[in-house]
């Protein structure tokens, strides 16, 4: 290329390759001594650390000092919390729900319900929370996870009439935009669990369970809106709209309460939300803890009824509910206590191993500094 | 391409002053050698536009290019496509711009934007630079081709811009003009149709070359003259080399025979030449514009690569293949895992009806695109740009070191080129030349040897020459001897040269007054050889005046100014390594005077004190003096004619006409009679040789490359430390009459060296000779070529890649700049290639979870700004402020240098290294978050967190961990890096906080809503990234603290050493 070193008539280099400007900057240098900055002749003051065994052997005992307690914490509190995970897939011809399983259909009109008697070892104390639980249920697949309309769910008019692309094939049914919209909302969790307390002597005593504050609270408030603004009626806001092909009911059909109906029921938010995993669970219901005397959930016998709407099988699903009681940490999960315990443990083993290194090498390093 | 002879002769000419760095010599035997340009096609150009007499010559009018020189690129309208087009032609863009391509196309799992706005970013960074670039240099064309000219028309002198010039034009240069294009010498000021021209931005040499009008046109003085000049000129196509040129013109009178004349190179003023000491000249135009020889010379540059960028390219080659084999792995195991219909299509989530028609080969393909789309990250799309920011910003910091500034030039060191800042980290062997370079090339002239008498100007004292033009002292070391030949001796130096005596004090050329005290005329000359010669001769009381009407005149001893008639001039060539002049003295004698190297003069003796002059050569020699023989040979009149029919049919002929040149003088340089020698001290630049002893540490073979005598360039050697006493020196004298190339002459050398290393070890310098005129080339054909500013010659330092004040600044300039820009360049390329494995590799094991569907583990925000901000500020600044190793340190033990020797950091095994880091990081990031995740409630309200939070948890772990790993690898905190690194931590945080704060109305999803405060919240969540961000540190400083331990580096010994 002949432009890349094109000299002008003075001699100097106008243009040059891609450091340009450096070399115009060189040519027209001449007589003009670079600056005597710390920065521009590298020397700014640095702080210089070194990661030799000296210096990092503290540091490793210390990460196991801390971590090492901080795990045992989180086990013990992990152990603390109690748990019990009851399958009611009804895969098993002795499963109670194995009739409901096997014969499904999604047009029956008639609900099938099976009940499962299960008994806690153990008093709950405290708010017990209620959990669905699915396996093998790709909610996290590129399909599934994008099939939604947020701003239909925000309440867009818009987007209620025609909504996203996204949504195909479950975008329209019957020339009508579907509401909601979407593979996601299409296969929402609708079985109905119910929690019975048979008491000792002999009475079924339903636990009472709160939809409340089941769903992020910005989600309910922000995110997740009924079309036509506040108050106004939904069955008129959705009218023109059908329901997802799936549901029995339609949307401003889900709860009777106004605050939890349409795009707001805590329910639809909770399964919105897209699981990481295949195996997953979700917020059901909360067992408000309403005696400080009692335990919420007292020791003993107790039976899941359970309307047994959602087909799991075909997929070799698994349905499962679960009731947790939660400490700060969240619900049981030994690993991360586990995770920090060995860590802690390696820290401060390789600290030990460091220490001997430092013993044996450093002096021979040093040495062979002096005579260097 | 590149002639050498190794042998002992002086190079004349050799004035340009540079360093050859090759980096491995294998390399070199590789290059490919371009053939000369041969004649083949020749013009004829119309004097002032003039058609020929009838009888002539057809006249056929012919069109040649004008006068504009076009060096920029682009117009302003094809810029942008051209633009474009030139930047996709880069391998790297037209990937990116492939995967943008594919993501509008088909159904990706990301946005275009992801891939799109990046490749926006870098393509129109690029193309804003070269456009700038490109301007500039429109710029400069434009001053070029609207500067003014003098161009003769009907008798008239008349101005016209540059870029109207024709070919024929009759142009008038005036002094200290630039030659506007190529140009045959008609006449000028001088009586003598001489004019005197520096070629210094064409070849680098500021010394003044006499050009030669033609000699039946140097009598026409005024414009009409020269308008009425009727005459052809047959010359050759434009060709490239810069020293060649044949022609011919044809002189038309009235009603006589067309007179023809030869033109040779004497006769060609090249464009970019400028005018000197010479009034104003006639020429004709016979090239121009992009025909000129200039022109054609910058049209081959080629760009250098340095062996960073191989390894990158190689590394890229390794992700481009483990990005297929992943996508590949991913599609053929999404497809088994499909099988059944019911994982295919479960219930919950159906295809849409197009997809389902789809060919099941068609959806497989697609997928593979998909795939490769969603883990095309892994190769960094902002890598180049770093690189490229880096290389420029970075080169900054050669330019404003103050330790390579020289007060006396007033200059400091030069970055022309940024690409190969790093290389100079990795120099395995310098090529230096050894006058000037080596040498401060200011030559003093010391002693002389006639017939064995030594005669010593006693006025030099201490390098400094008094004021001694009257007195001379000559001592004698023979007392009594016959001294029939001092008066030849001296009268031969100072009629044997080409030296011009320059009056007045008006160019930067070589300074020495004549007259004692005021400095008001010097002497000069291409050689400064010849003028230290000259002026030794003067402090011995012969005063060469000047030439006039082709008389040399010389003032004696005895004061008295002796006439001699310069007949002939036979010039200084490399293959005879001799010149020779024909004279005639007052009395009529005939006298050739010639002066050489003492192996072509020796032979051509046949009397004279042989023995004893050789003897003291070898003397001179051994103190690393530049020696030189001179002898004279008494012609006869018919000899002389003989000569001058010989001369005369040589210079005439159109082809071939420097081999017959070069019989010619073999024929008449023969039978002379010795003189004696001279000796010429070239004294070492300040601490060269402290310099050359600190690259022999660094383990850089240091190569002289030099046309003085083995003696000469042994002591030279010695004193410059590149010699040791124990050196066992392996003379290798051969002679080569033809043209090689350095390359075969390296490659004979470089196996004789793997002998010679086997042997004893060592590694020994080699002197080496090259042809003169190739200087440009040879800087061209280095890995990294160094040039020095010299006295003369900045050509040299603007044709390198950088510059240099003195020879002394190498030091610092490989040793403290190169390691560093090394040892920056390499963490850039590794830890860049590293943050993508860490970034790419849980989205590939995400796939196992999510029924290989391609759905990205983070938000599209995340994904594009990765590589854009929320990693990249803290790798630049490390890669342009980063020390390693104090200033100090490096430049007190060179042997530091070996430690980044042979591309070191960029091997295999540290880039397996590298990569396995990543993707042990990348496992624990993604398996930490699993078994978090798995089935567990992270929050203390119960609520349950979804993919979003998973990826964004996984991504936070990410970027922390990625830049605390560059903050591990940190040695230099400065203030700069505290605020970059923790800065941009605080801005990934901000800019989480922000994106999942707000409803974004311009977003189909809002799926990041809240997430990010929502992880915030939750305790274990902190302690996960505490935990995970702990344990994929960990490795690494363990293999840091442990090798640091057991086997420490030579630089780990110098971190921790006293400073």
């Amino acid at each position: 290329m002949l432009a890349s070193s094109y000299k002008d008539e003075d001699g100097h280099i106008s243009v040059s390759g891609s450091g340009a400007a450096a070399a115009a900057g060189g040519g027209s240098l001449r007589n003009k001594k670079p600056e005597n900055t710390a920065f521009k002749q590298q020397r700014l003051p640095a702080w210089q650390p070194i990661l030799t065994a000296g210096t990092v052997l503290p540091a490793f005992f210390i990460i196991g000092l801390i971590f090492i307690p901080i795990g045992i914490g989180l086990y013990v509190t992990s152990n603390n919390i109690k748990e019990i995970e009851i399958d009611y897939t009804g895969v098993d011809m002795s499963s109670p729900c194995f009739n409901c399983s096997q014969n499904f259909s999604w047009n029956s009109t008639k609900s099938c319900t099976c009940s499962i008697p299960f008994q806690l070892d153990q008093p709950y104390e405290s708010n017990v929370f209620m959990y669905y639980g699915l396996s093998n249920f790709y909610q996290n697949h590129r399909r599934y996870v994008k099939s939604r309309d947020d701003s239909q769910l925000n309440g867009n008019e818009e987007s209620l009439r025609s909504p996203s692309k996204e949504c195909e094939p479950y975008a329209r049914h019957d020339n009508k935009p579907i509401a909601p919209c979407g593979a996601i909302a299409n296969s929402m969790f609708n079985d109905t669990l119910e929690l019975f307390y048979n008491d000792p002597n002999g009475t079924k005593v339903q636990v009472p369970l709160t939809a409340t504050e089941i769903a992020w609270w910005t989600d309910k408030h922000v995110k997740f809106r009924n079309p036509g603004g506040e108050g106004s009626d939904l069955a008129a806001a959705f009218q023109g709209t059908t329901k997802p092909v799936n549901w029995r009911r339609p949307v401003y059909e889900l709860d009777s309460d106004p605050n939890n109906n349409g795009f707001i029921n805590e329910d639809f938010i909770v399964w919105m939300r897209t699981a990481a995993l295949p195996t997953f669970r979700k917020l059901y219901r909360i067992i408000q803890r309403r005696n400080n005397l009692l335990p919420t959930l007292p020791r003993g016998n107790y039976t899941l009824e359970v309307v047994y709407n959602y087909p799991v099988r075909s997929f070799e699903g698994r349905k499962r509910m679960i009731l947790s009681t939660i400490s700060w940490m969240g619900g049981k999960n030994p690993f991360l206590g586990i995770a920090y315990i060995t860590v802690g443990s390696i820290c401060f083993l390789l600290g030990i191993v460091l220490l001997i290194i430092h013993h044996k090498y450093g002096n021979r390093n040093n040495g062979a500094d002096v005579s260097h | 391409m590149l002639w050498l002879v190794f042998a002992d002769f002086i190079p004349w000419n050799i004035n340009s002053f540079y360093l050859l760095l090759f980096l491995s010599l294998h390399s070199l035997f590789c290059h490919q050698c371009t053939g000369e340009e041969i004649w083949v096609d020749s013009r004829t150009v119309y004097i002032g536009h003039k058609e020929p007499p009838p009888g002539a010559e057809a006249y056929i009018p012919q069109r040649y290019p004008d006068n504009r020189i076009v060096s920029s690129k682009y117009t302003f309208w094809n810029f942008i496509p051209k633009n474009l087009f030139e930047q996709f032609r880069r391998i790297a863009n037209f990937y990116f711009l492939l995967i943008f391509l594919v993501q509008l196309i088909i159904d990706t799992p990301t946005s275009p934007v992801t891939s799109g706005l990046p490749l926006f970013f870098v393509i129109t960074v690029t193309a804003i630079k070269q456009g700038y670039e490109d301007w500039l240099r429109h710029k400069a064309d434009c001053s070029i081709n609207e500067c003014p000219v003098d161009v003769v028309q009907q008798g008239n002198v008349a101005r016209t811009q540059s870029h109207k010039l024709r070919v024929g034009d009759i142009v008038m240069v005036r002094e200290d003009e630039t030659f506007p294009c190529d140009l045959i010498f008609l006449s000028s000021s001088r009586d003598d149709g001489t004019c005197y021209v520096t070629t210094t931005s064409l070849d680098g040499e500021s010394s003044h070359k006499t050009y030669y009008a033609v000699p039946d046109t140097m009598a026409f003085k005024t414009e009409q003259e020269v308008d009425s000049l009727h005459a052809t000129i047959e010359c050759e196509q434009p060709q490239p080399d810069l020293y060649k040129f044949v022609g011919r013109i044809n002189i038309y009178k009235d009603k006589e025979e067309p007179v023809s004349r030869t033109l040779g190179a004497e006769n060609l003023l090249l464009r970019g030449a400028t005018l000197k000491n010479t009034k104003h000249i006639y020429a004709v135009a016979v090239y121009t514009g992009m025909e000129t020889k200039m022109a054609l010379n910058y049209q081959s540059k080629s760009q250098k690569r340095s062996a960073v960028e191989k390894s990158m390219n190689a590394f890229l080659i390794v992700y481009l293949c483990i990005l297929i084999s992943k996508a590949l792995i991913n599609t053929v195991l999404k497809y088994a895992w499909q099988w059944l219909p019911d994982r295919d299509e479960p219930w919950y989530n159906h295809r849409t009806e197009n997809e389902r028609q789809r060919h099941v080969v068609i959806r497989a393909f697609t997928d593979f695109l998909a795939f490769m789309v969603l883990f095309n990250y892994i190769i960094p799309v902002s890598m180049y740009v770093t690189v490229e920011m880096q290389k420029f910003l970075g080169s900054y910091f050669i330019t404003w070191d103050e330790e390579m500034f020289d007060e006396e030039l007033g200059q400091g060191a030069q970055v022309n080129t940024s690409d190969l800042n790093e290389e100079l980290g990795q120099v395995e062997y310098v090529f230096t030349d050894k006058t000037g370079t080596l040498t401060e090339n200011n030559m003093e002239f010391i002693e002389c040897c006639v017939d064995g008498n030594v005669y010593i100007p006693h006025a030099i004292c201490n390098g400094q020459i008094l004021s001694a033009a009257s007195s001379i002292d000559m001592i004698d070391s023979s007392p009594g001897g016959y001294r029939r030949y001092e008066d030849l001796f001296f009268r031969a130096l100072c009629l044997c040269h080409t030296v011009q005596v320059k009056e007045e004090e008006t160019v930067d050329g070589i300074k020495r007054g004549i007259h004692q005290g005021k400095p008001t005329s010097f002497y000069i000359s291409s050689s400064p050889d010849e003028v230290a010669l000259v002026e030794g001769m003067k402090r011995l009381g012969y005063t060469y005046l000047r030439l006039k009407d082709n008389y040399m005149e010389i003032l004696n001893k005895d004061d008295e100014i002796e006439r001699f008639e310069l007949l002939h001039v036979l010039n200084f060539d490399s293959v005879r390594r001799r010149m020779s002049v024909i004279v005639k003295s007052i009395s009529g004698e005939y006298l050739l005077f010639c002066k050489g190297a003492d192996s072509s003069i020796f032979p051509r003796v046949v009397s004279g004190k042989v023995e004893q002059v050789k003897a003291h050569v070898e003397q001179n020699a051994v103190e690393g003096l530049r020696t030189l023989c001179v002898a004279y040979r008494r012609l006869s009149e018919s000899e002389y004619l003989e000569a001058c029919h010989y001369l005369t049919e040589a210079k005439l002929a159109l082809q071939d006409r420097e081999h017959r040149l070069a019989q010619a003088y073999d024929v008449i340089e023969r039978d002379l009679v010795l003189l004696g020698a001279t000796a010429v001290e070239d004294r070492l630049q300040e601490k060269a040789a402290d310099t050359i002893e600190s690259l022999h540490k660094a383990g850089i073979k240091v190569w002289v490359l030099t046309g003085d005598k083995m003696e000469t360039a042994a002591a030279t050697c010695y004193a410059s430390k590149l010699f040791r006493r124990s050196t066992q020196i392996l003379e290798l004298t051969k002679k080569r009459t033809k043209e090689q190339s350095l390359h075969d002459v390296l490659f004979e050398l470089n196996r004789t060296v793997i002998r010679q290393r086997s042997m004893s070890g060592g590694f020994r310098p080699w002197e080496l000779q090259r042809d003169l005129s190739r200087n440009m080339s040879m800087i061209l054909e280095a890995h990294v070529g160094i040039g020095i500013m010299g006295k003369e010659g900045r050509q040299a330092a603007r044709n390198s890649d950088y510059a240099i004040p003195k020879f002394k600044h190498l030091k610092k300039m490989l040793l403290v700049h190169g390691h560093y820009y090394y040892i920056r360049i390499a963490e850039l390329v590794q830890y860049f290639f590293y943050k993508n494995v860490c970034f790419i590799f849980p989205q590939f094991l995400y796939q196992f979870f999510c029924g290989f569907s391609q759905q990205p583990l983070y938000d599209t925000a995340y994904l594009t700004l990765y590589n854009i901000s929320f990693t990249s500020l803290p790798i630049l600044l490390y890669s342009l402020v980063e020390q390693h190793v104090t200033i100090d340190a490096l430049k007190r033990d060179p042997s530091l240098y070996r430690d980044i020797a042979k591309n070191s950091l960029l091997r295999w095994p540290v880039f397996l290294y590298w990569t396995c880091l990543g993707v042990f990081d990348a496992v624990i990031f993604f398996f930490g978050a699993y078994f978090l995740f798995d089935n567990t409630t992270f929050t203390s309200n119960g609520q349950m967190f979804g993919n979003w939070t998973f990826g964004t948890l996984i991504f936070t772990v990410l970027v922390f961990t990625v830049t605390l790993k560059l903050a591990l690898d940190t040695r230099h905190w400065t203030w700069i890096n505290h605020f970059v690194i923790w800065g941009s931590l605080l801005f990934y945080v901000i800019f989480s906080l922000l994106w999942g704060g707000i409803i974004w109305p311009f977003l189909n999803y809002q799926r990041m809503y809240y997430v990010f405060m929502q992880m915030l919240s939750s305790g274990p969540a902190w302690l996960s990234i505490i935990l995970l961000i702990t344990v994929s540190l960990l490795p690494d400083v363990i293999k840091k603290v442990l090798c640091r331990a057991i086997c420490p580096t030579a630089t780990e010994r110098a971190q921790v050493g006293p400073l």
